[in-house]
């Protein structure tokens, strides 16, 4: 049930905590887009910040240096244990 | 999205399933909680790269799966009740109650929709003013907070002819009920993803400290999953029984503070039955008292009765971690997904459905 995938945020409508306006995120990946309700989210996303969404909603605001932060842990992890592996046989 | 496709790739998973081969030094028998995370597992092949000794059990975290036969009953119920239309999530239109499933509902003439966000079931509603428009509500805590901020906004726009029926169940105090069987014998949780986006890795901690397992959080891309497998075998090796969390770009320690309050806010606890593990004491989410007039249950008088599982399902066995799919007769022969006789075979996150996928090659 849950989608997995983050969406890039290209706009987003409504004000933060003012729940007579309408909060609305524009999302878009791999060519798709969408609208997605803020009601929920953590933090309130700005342009170019991934979204976690679930049946509609958001709920969880992570932005792209958070994600390219991660991504460069888990290289860097994976080229040590490489090294180490190198090592090992030499 | 560049991101997602490197956390697929098979230069970082080469490297991690080495690192978990030197790492474990003893069998293991891993429990992954979570429907997404099985489903990630088969569809990966993970399973196979997993190191002898290394045992990954399935759990009860598809929330189509552990809901009760007595729910859909209710369910069946409501949506056969005159000028009611019933809008779903897709995975529950072939669930088997006790006398049928709402496919069957439905071609005896129920109206029944299945809708993508609760959002939708709203909308019908709004659209057909004449109708009653009932949202036949299963999930875990991904779910409830959606759910909740969609009541909120009926109130809102003060819609008089739409209703949620609560099926919706809690993951701790479920895996608080499952680790208390000492048959289980755990090493290790792999604590489901968004469910935590929501609770927070904290959650976890009582179940890590009571009943000394190790935890950690875990993402759905196979490296994610690797990951945490990693650090799960590292707690192991070193005797250690805590909570980590490998899925730090969508779980923070606390969770989403914001929708646990409007969860809160619409919901409160009570006892629940899961299918196959009976009543659970404050496991599943009904709607308070202030709200009660989007109360499905109230505004048409279900009564929720204790019904039998299906005739030779093992799914109770199953979604306790006790049985694989292979060791029920019905598996592949009386019971596929096209017609599936339990749950565990009709949601595509099912552990029948995806041993039945996947696993039988
Ligand atoms: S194979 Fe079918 S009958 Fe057997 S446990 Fe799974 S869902 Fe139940």
């Amino acid at each position: 049930m849950c989608l997995a995938v983050p969406m890039r945020v290209i706009a987003v409508k409504g004000v933060e905590n003012d729940f007579t306006t309408l909060q609305l995120g524009v999302v878009e990946a791999q060519g798709i887009k969408k609208e997605v309700r803020l009601d929920l989210v953590d933090r309130w996303p700005q342009i170019g910040d991934y979204l976690i969404i679930h049946a509609g909603f958001a709920i969880h605001t992570l932005d792209a240096v958070e994600a390219e932060t991660n991504l460069r842990l888990l290289q860097e992890l994976a080229d040590n244990m490489q090294a180490a592996a190198r090592e090992e046989k030499q | 999205m560049k991101y997602v496709s490197e956390f697929r790739d098979k230069k970082f998973i080469d490297p991690l399933v080495d690192e978990l081969r030197k790492t474990i030094d003893r069998p293991l028998r891993i429990m992954e909680v979570c429907g997404t995370h099985t489903m990630a597992i088969f569809r990966h092949g993970l399973r196979s790269l997993m190191p002898e000794g290394l045992e990954l059990i399935s759990g009860p975290g598809c929330p189509v799966c552990v809901t009760s036969s007595a729910h859909i009953d209710g369910f069946i119920e409501v949506a056969s009740r005159e000028g009611v239309r019933v809008a779903i999530f897709g995975d529950l239109f072939r669930v088997p109650g006790s006398r049928g499933s709402l496919t069957k509902a439905q071609s005896m003439g129920a109206q029944v929709e299945v809708v993508y966000s609760p959002m939708d079931a709203l909308t019908l509603a709004e659209k057909n003013p004449q109708q009653e428009t009932v949202f036949l509500s299963v999930g875990f805590e991904t779910t409830i907070p959606l759910v909740a901020a969609t009541i909120l906004e009926a109130g809102r726009r003060q819609l008089a002819n739409f209703t949620v029926f609560s099926a919706h169940k809690t993951m701790p105090p479920a895996l608080d009920a499952l680790l208390g069987d000492p048959e289980l014998r755990l090493d290790g949780l792999l604590c489901p993803g968004h469910v935590s986006t929501i609770i927070g890795a904290a959650a976890y901690e009582p179940l890590a400290a009571n009943y000394h397992l190790s935890c950690v959080v875990a993402g759905f891309e196979p490296v994610d999953v690797l990951q945490a497998v990693i650090m799960l075998a590292r707690q192991a090796r070193n005797g250690r029984a805590e909570v980590e969390n490998a899925y730090g770009r969508a779980v923070s320690w606390q969770g989403n503070l914001r929708a646990q309050q409007l969860m809160h806010d619409v919901f409160e606890p009570i006892d629940c039955q899961w299918r196959g593990l009976g009543t659970i004491p404050a496991s599943g989410m009904a709607i308070r008292e202030s709200f009660s007039r989007f109360d499905a249950e109230k505004r048409f008088g279900i009564r929720l009765t204790e019904t039998p599982e299906p005739k030779g399902c093992l799914c109770g066995q199953i979604l306790k971690g006790r049985k694989n799919p292979a060791d029920c007769p019905l598996f592949a022969g009386r019971c596929t997904p096209l017609s599936p006789v339990g749950p565990c075979m009709v949601s595509s996150e099912g552990t029948c459905a995806a041993h039945y996928r996947y696993g039988r090659a």
